[in-house]
């Protein structure tokens, strides 16, 4: 023991001498982490990011992003003599001859399907808990960007393969970018060094796939962590939990132990998924050519609610002074993903100009408590989710013996339709658990034991909740609607005009909520029963 | 906010439960076990892996239930590698859980906000740099600046500029041409209409000058699909079914929405069917669309035969084949 000790100090006097690193890490080796199930999907992300970096690296070992077409004498034998380009058929031997190379391709694979679901679950926890709020819209944002280089990833990741169905979704990604007004065909002509396919797209996005935007990915991720370092975790909110501290656990040793286990944990998931569920046989579908088809063409899951709106747009090209316009890809294909993302970046500077709230907030907003919050968020999905549903209308239409037609006006309809009616619902479903709440906090929990009253009636016996619990069901704010009059001091009425008319009417909706009850509520309450 | 001291008062935090572990040294001892027992169990799998690379050929398979026929190598390291990880982590996780310290901690915040005087004594710094360089006075300097900023982005785009041909023509274009043989792909033998039962598909190719390789950008734009109905099922105008042949009929492959191999022919409805999006065309109308998001036909070749009783075009194809793009007139 004292041996180790002798060395472990002699270490740390070296480095220190060298970076004066002692003051600072006395500070952050006792940072606080809060601890809870939610805080940890964004671990997930950053987990299977590394997962992608270490088995991405293998995979570069033997891939080869060349377009040279080559003839097949591999172990594979269905494919032997067949034509095809280098990029395949380097796939095709990462799969059968290197040792481990399936296996890694597979890990790689369902990492990056892990990594989208756990950057989706993070972004849907920020937002629903209010985590993005001030001081943390910086975050937000980069959360946003990250998400988005991690679909664009995800597409030339398993665009690199070259096989049939990858090569499928390149030809849908090269007309996207054709149909771009003006310089769509200059552009797709510069991205494919000429006609579609070409020769040169597959060693172009290698480059994209495996320095650029995993580069890009991990500075934002860096500063991502960097500002939740230095402006400390948001934590629930609960008994001695304030604005003003951080209740948790200590980065060293646990903190430290417990997410480097975690990860040891999503690696070995990712391993198990690896070695049993076959994800992306591409020897099963063959070599790329512009005149085949995979029949049920799917892409990963990320991009199904982008290929959902493609296939449910309408007919619609503009035909005008010898020009084309294809509005049933613009609109599905890149504007309205645009309004999305954008809507979805800008969000926290659209609710504090709704609510005129520019405080710090450090304490989480239990969903339920922020109604109008929760209720878009949920709107927001159901128009994602409606979307993937026909983005999977075949799969769905032999599943549940319905037409393709059906499902897609269905979803056209739905499309319009459910979103305000999932507003609506889980707005009220917000309200019915704020009035649970406060019937808990007032009247307590049925214990289920009934008593019978000397007149012969049945209650049942409530049980008071303890001080913790009525105050954790409590202690949210209730903003109220901002005051903003129709009339200004000089009676001019109206003034700001519409925008004032639209951050009113939001402002309303989102003071909307259930009274919490009061400490003079309960004071009076519990006067009466003794 | 008024209602503030309204509110029910924060208790504070309620006071730390010991686990069993902390208070009894033998359910310490036992937890510690635990830990060692997770950490071994990863040794096993570390073991598997390296049997399996070493030992299990890459071509043995395997019969599991629910997996089928496996391939063992692979599912062998993985399931090595799975263990090896997970267990660690598993250890590592107990370990934390049951033995190290788990005693809350209060950390202040402070707030982010730079004290009033940093945030003066900043902006003062940045208005004096600023007048040193004479940024405020001098308004050519900036101008021009400006101006050449916006000019030093040129470059930055038109380096790119050989990363692709100019499209020009080139999206027009095929291989078809009045005269030209259709040949079957794959096989690049020259049809006849005979070779067509009623009913039936084929794919077929423009057949190209002796020496000529066929490249991919050559099938995406030249892929052809022969389709042979009865005559009388065609309702075509006069000069449609002038294009058709004893029944035949061929449309571009490459579909008109974003560019798929229009691939599913549907023999009792007529139907040509692409599997990206689902647009229909019916082929007894000109592969009018029926569904889907497709805004335009199929372009029709119009082909007849030549003297020794070959299918050829009769011309090329009238429009540009393929997905819509901005210089395209119709
Ligand atoms: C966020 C990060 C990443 C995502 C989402 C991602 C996703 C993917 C996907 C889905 C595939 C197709 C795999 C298949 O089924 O064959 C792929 C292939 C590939 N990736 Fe990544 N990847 C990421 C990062 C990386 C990195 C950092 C590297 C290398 C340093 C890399 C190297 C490769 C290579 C070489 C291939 C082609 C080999 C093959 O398919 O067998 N990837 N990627
Ligand atoms: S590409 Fe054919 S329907 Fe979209």
């Amino acid at each position: 023991m004292s041996k180790q000790k002798r060395i472990a100090g002699n270490v740390a006097n070296y480095v220190d001498e060298r970076t004066g690193a002692a003051a600072w890490l006395k500070k952050n080796l006792t940072k606080v982490f809060p601890d809870h199930w939610s805080f940890m999907l964004g671990e997930v992300a950053l987990y299977s990011f590394i997962i992608l970096l270490l088995s991405g690296t293998f995979l570069t070992f033997w891939f080869d992003p060349s377009q040279n077409e080559v003839i097949y004498h591999g172990a594979y034998a269905p494919l032997d003599g067949i034509p095809m380009t280098a990029a395949y058929q380097s796939t095709l031997h990462i799969s059968f001859d290197v040792r481990g190379g399936l296996l890694m391709r597979q890990i790689h694979h369902w990492a990056a399907l892990l990594f989208m679901v756990a950057i989706v679950a993070h972004l849907l926890r920020v937002f629903f808990t209010g985590a993005f709020r001030k001081p943390r819209e910086f975050n937000w944002l980069i959360g946003v960007g990250l998400l988005t280089l991690g679909i664009v990833e995800g597409f030339l990741g398993y665009s690199l393969p070259d096989d049939l169905l990858s090569g499928t979704g390149i030809r849908i990604a090269e007309a996207i970018i054709q149909a771009i007004p003006v310089v769509g065909s200059y552009l797709a002509f510069f991205a494919f060094g000429g006609p579609f396919p070409g020769h040169v797209f597959i060693s172009r996005i290698y480059t994209v796939h495996v320095l650029l935007i995993p580069g890009i990915i991990l500075a934002l991720i860096t500063i991502h962590l960097m500002l939740v370092w230095y402006q400390k975790h948001t934590q629930y909110p609960g008994p001695g939990r304030t604005e003003k501290n951080v209740v948790g656990y200590p980065l060293m040793p646990v903190y430290m132990a417990k997410a480097g286990g975690f990860f040891f944990i999503v690696f070995g998931v990712t391993a198990f998924l690896g070695a049993v569920a076959s994800i992306n046989p591409i020897w099963l579908y063959g070599p790329y050519t512009p005149g085949q088809i995979s029949a049920g063409s799917q892409p990963d899951w990320y991009m199904g609610w982008l290929d959902g709106l493609v296939r449910m747009a309408p007919p619609l090209e503009t035909h005008a002074f010898g020009h084309t316009i294809s509005w049933n890809i613009l609109i599905p294909g890149l504007i309205i993903p645009g309004i999305l993302f954008t809507g979805m970046a800008l969000y926290p500077f659209i609710e504090s100009w709704m609510t005129g709230d520019k405080r710090e907030h450090h304490l989480l907003d239990r969903p339920r408590n922020n109604p109008n919050r929760t209720a878009l968020g949920a709107m927001s999905l159901s128009f994602m989710f409606i979307s993937l549903i026909n983005g999977g209308n075949d799969i769905i239409a032999t599943h549940f013996h319905l037409t393709i037609n059906e499902i897609m006006w269905f979803t056209r309809i739905g499309l319009f339709v459910v979103p305000p009616i999932v507003f609506v619902i889980t707005k009220r479903i917000c309200f019915s658990l704020q009035l649970a709440d406060r019937n808990l906090v007032l009247h307590g929990r049925e214990t289920g034991r009934l008593v019978m009253l000397p007149h012969g009636e049945f209650v049942e016996v409530h049980e008071p909740i303890s001080p913790e619990k009525a105050y954790t069901l409590t202690q949210h704010e209730q903003v109220p609607a901002l005051a903003l009059p129709d009339e200004d001091s000089n009676g001019v009425r109206n003034p700001g005009g519409l925008k004032r008319k639209i951050r009113a009417r939001a402002s309303q909706a989102n003071a909307e909520q259930i009274p919490a009850v009061t400490a003079s509520e309960l004071h009076e309450l519990e006067g009466g029963h003794h | 906010m008024a209602n503030e001291i309204e509110k029910i008062k924060d208790p504070g935090l309620p006071a730390h439960k010991h686990r069993k572990a902390d208070l009894d040294p033998k359910a310490a001892d036992r937890a510690e076990r635990q830990v060692s027992v997770l950490f071994l169990l990863s040794g096993a799998g570390t073991a598997l892996f390296i049997f399996a690379f070493l030992f299990v050929k890459t071509d043995t398979f395997v019969y599991l239930p629910i997996l089928g026929t496996t391939n063992a190598h692979q599912l062998f390291l993985g399931l090595g590698m799975a263990a090896s990880l997970f267990f660690i982590g598993m250890g590592m996780v107990h370990w934390a859980k049951t033995l190290m310290s788990d005693t809350e901690v209060i950390a202040e915040r402070h707030e982010f906000r730079s004290s009033d005087e940093d945030r003066q004594s900043f902006v003062d710094t940045v208005k004096e740099q600023a007048s040193t360089a004479g940024l405020g006075r001098r308004k050519l300097i900036k101008r021009s600046l400006g101006f050449a900023g916006l000019l030093a982005a040129l470059p930055g785009v038109l380096i790119l500029r050989d990363l692709g041909p100019l499209p020009r023509k080139a999206l027009n274009k095929t291989n078809w041409d009045k005269g030209v043989r259709l040949v079957t792909d794959p096989g690049y033998r020259p049809i006849k209409a005979s070779d067509l039962e009623v009913g039936a598909v084929a794919q077929v190719l423009p057949e190209l000058p002796e020496g000529t390789e066929r490249t991919l950008e050559n099938i995406g734009t030249d892929a052809v699909l022969l389709i042979r109905i009865r005559p009388e099922e065609f309702q075509l105008n006069a000069e449609r079914l002038s294009w058709t042949h004893e029944g035949i009929i061929a449309f571009s492959k490459i579909c008109s929405h974003m560019g798929c191999a229009v691939a599913l022919y549907e023999q009792q409805t007529k139907h040509l069917l692409c599997p990206c999006h689902q647009s229909t065309f019916d082929v007894t109308r000109a592969a009018k669309v029926i569904f889907g998001p497709a805004a335009r036909p199929l372009p029709q070749l119009a082909i007849t035969v030549d003297a020794e009783g070959y299918l050829v075009a009769q011309a090329p194809f009238n429009e540009p084949i393929g997905p819509s793009f901005w210089e395209r007139s119709s």
